[in-house]
């Protein structure tokens, strides 16, 4: 205990936000979803080789919303061991209440040329339901889209995780809690267009919805959203909260026993990532063009996981690079061969878990150093 | 009386207080109404640093705690042995908030109730704990198993904001020579050694720099050499820190210990010096009978 030799140790600083090559990585991301993809679908003329379609456009789009849910998952499952089985419901949460507000702006362009929008038309309702209240307002919209994911998951979270409920048993109840909104958003009388759901949108902010140059800004502002998250991330996983959310993965006990209280951690990192899951819903159905309670069925929340999983959890890049594998290869295989499409699913997330237990980024990394 | 006689009196008096103040932990002073008492601070001045009452606790049906009475004076360390369900490892749920009691009162001093607060409040009161098997956060390397369990405020926003600074710095890089693990700042804990990992747990609980440490099993699966460094160890602590240790290794014990106190069924079966228990008979019979 020679007070002389405590300089030997070089102890680590802090690791900064991203590598010098890391950096590189996120400005060729942003300039080619800020700059190329624009250029390349609304400036390079059609036919040319280096023209991005209309449908490439709409499909990376969609998927980039799909890559916030896996990296949302991440956070959760990946870094705080906790599996949520039911964040389909906070993406649908948020793609809810965009709806909600793209329905008020279709205004009397319906089909009934009535104010109310047309599934309250075809009900007979007079007057707007109390919760659409706020829907005109655009302001409102973006804020709900927050703040309902973040009560709903705030108020489940607070009394799952006060219960200590911990691994399958919450997974178990993430999953029924999904289906019990599915159920009650089936329903008419709840005010959300029953099994139709939303669609038949015409514009947002009074601007018309179907133009190329609306597809392109909403794709630009999901790759932002995308990136931005990323850095979010990055900044908490790095962060003192990060490696306690990876002690309470490891040994909660430890984690208590060392003064910690994990329900505030949990609680805040759910949150966070139920917030990422409503953003990325409300981003994703002015791309689409529809919602109903179909995304809040189980097998869409089990696909996040999945995800996440064969991309790789425990690295921020993995899910990521799953959404887009996964769902490029869905994309691909419901055309050319869509019955095989669920097999393949089921297939691949078995083969991910007995052999790629780290996702693909976890065999390229090792790989990697296996070579070096 | 001669002015002789009085200088000669004044100083037998002063020197027996000076000697009460530094031979007792409550510095000769009483329990009186005049006393501060700082609020989060542990009130030692009764001279018990621990104290169990009566404390009992079933499972099942089966006594695993009964009415179990024991008390630990600051700057102790004490050695707790017993038979296997003796309720060693009961006992440290209880103080650790781990386990509630049916009954019985626990304190930490003389003014904290330990049943009223729970795990994590329990660790920043100052009680550290370190299990039977060693639980370090195996993903983690040794610096950041040592920095989460450095004693800072604990919240999530403290955390998320959290910077290391100079001082802790420096208790970090002298606890880690003190664990002898200076080579292997970076090494994730687990891929250590299973000695390495018990030293890195001890390590995480001097980070939170507790008044008190429950070590479970301590020297369990550490060759002789390192078992020896960990005696050695305890005993630095000891004076510093109050310190309750379970163990089975009786050459363990026998480096470190002042008293002994002997668990069996759940209660008290003896208490005094490594020798004395070991000639008591009923320890014996306990002992040779199973």
């Amino acid at each position: 205990m020679n007070p002389l030799n405590h300089s030997k140790i070089e102890l680590p600083g802090r690791e900064p936000l991203f590598t010098g090559k890391g950096w590189t990585a996120f400005l060729v991301a942003l300039l080619f979803v800020c700059l190329c993809v624009p250029l390349m679908n609304l400036i390079v003329p059609q036919g040319h080789w280096l023209h991005f379609s209309d449908y490439a456009v709409s499909l990376v789009g969609k998927i980039m919303c799909y890559a916030i849910c896996a990296l949302a998952m991440d956070l959760i499952w990946g870094y705080t061991g906790i599996l949520s089985l039911g964040h389909g419901l906070f993406f649908a949460i948020g793609g809810y209440v965009m709806g909600m507000y793209l329905m008020r702006q279709i205004g009397t362009d319906g089909n009934y040329k009535s104010n109310l929008p047309d599934f309250m038309v075809f009900l007979d309702w007079k007057e707007l339901p109390w919760h659409w209240t706020l829907s005109d307002s655009f302001v409102a919209t973006l804020l709900l889209i927050v703040l309902v994911p973040a009560v709903v998951s705030g108020v489940f979270g607070y009394f799952a995780f006060r219960s200590r409920i911990k691994g399958v048993y919450f997974s178990i109840i993430t999953q029924a809690m999904t289906f019990a909104a599915m159920l009650l958003f089936f329903r008419n009388e709840t005010g959300f267009g029953g099994n139709n759901g939303f669609t038949d949108f015409k514009r947002i902010l009074d601007l018309p919805l179907a133009t190329p140059n609306m597809r392109m800004i909403l794709f630009v502002l999901t790759g932002l959203t995308l990136l931005g998250f990323f850095l979010m991330a990055r900044w908490l996983i790095r962060s003192k909260f990060g490696r306690v959310l990876q002690a309470i993965r490891d040994a909660e006990t430890r984690v208590m026993f060392s003064g910690y209280s994990p329900l505030p951690y949990k609680l805040s990192i759910w949150v966070i990532s139920a917030v990422m899951c409503g953003v990325a819903g409300a981003l994703y159905v002015p791309q689409v063009g529809i919602i109903n309670p179909g995304e809040m069925s189980p097998a869409n929340s089990i696909e996040i996981a999945v995800w996440a999983a064969v991309g790789g959890r425990g690295s921020l890049i993995g899910p990521v690079v799953g959404a887009f594998l996964v769902n490029g290869a869905k994309s691909w295989l419901t055309v050319s061969a869509p019955e095989v499409w669920l097999y393949f699913l089921g297939a691949l997330f078995i083969a991910v878990t007995l052999f790629l237990p780290q996702g693909v980024v976890g065999l390229v990394q090792r790989l990697k150093g296996g070579r070096s | 009386m001669t002015p002789d006689l009085l200088k000669q009196g004044a100083q037998r008096v002063a020197h027996k207080l000076e000697k009460v103040s530094t031979d007792t932990a409550s510095g000769g002073r009483d329990a009186s109404y005049g006393r501060v008492h700082t609020a989060g601070e542990v009130d030692v001045s009764h001279g018990r640093i621990l104290y169990l009452e009566d404390v009992s606790v079933s499972f099942d049906g089966f006594k695993a705690i009964n009415k179990l009475s024991l008390d630990i004076a600051p700057g102790e360390l004490r050695c707790i042995i017993g038979p296997n369900g003796a309720g060693k490892t009961t006992m440290m749920d209880i103080i650790t908030g781990k386990t509630r009691p049916d009954e019985g009162q626990v304190f930490f001093g003389s003014t904290i109730d330990l049943l009223s607060h729970n795990e994590p409040e329990i660790a920043q009161l100052g009680i550290g704990r370190k299990f039977q098997k060693p639980t370090v956060f195996e993903q983690l390397s040794v610096f950041e198993n040592l920095e989460l369990a450095l004693k800072t405020p604990k919240g999530v926003k403290a955390s998320m904001f959290f910077k290391l600074d100079s001082v802790q710095s420096d208790r970090l890089a002298e606890v880690i020579h003190t664990i002898h693990l200076a080579d292997s700042v970076l090494t994730q804990a687990g891929n250590l050694s299973h000695g390495q990992k018990q030293w890195l747990e001890i390590g995480m609980l001097l980070m939170q720099d507790p008044k008190l440490l429950l070590l479970d099993e301590p020297v369990a699966g550490m060759t002789d050499h390192e078992t020896e460094r960990t005696a050695e160890l305890f005993l630095s602590l000891k004076g510093k820190h109050s310190l309750m240790v379970v163990e089975h290794d009786m050459g363990f014990i026998k480096t470190i210990s002042d008293i002994v106190t002997v668990l069996c069924d759940g209660s008290v079966l003896a208490q005094g010096t490594l020798d004395q228990v070991q000639a008591d008979e009923r320890v014996i019979e306990v002992y040779l009978g199973r």
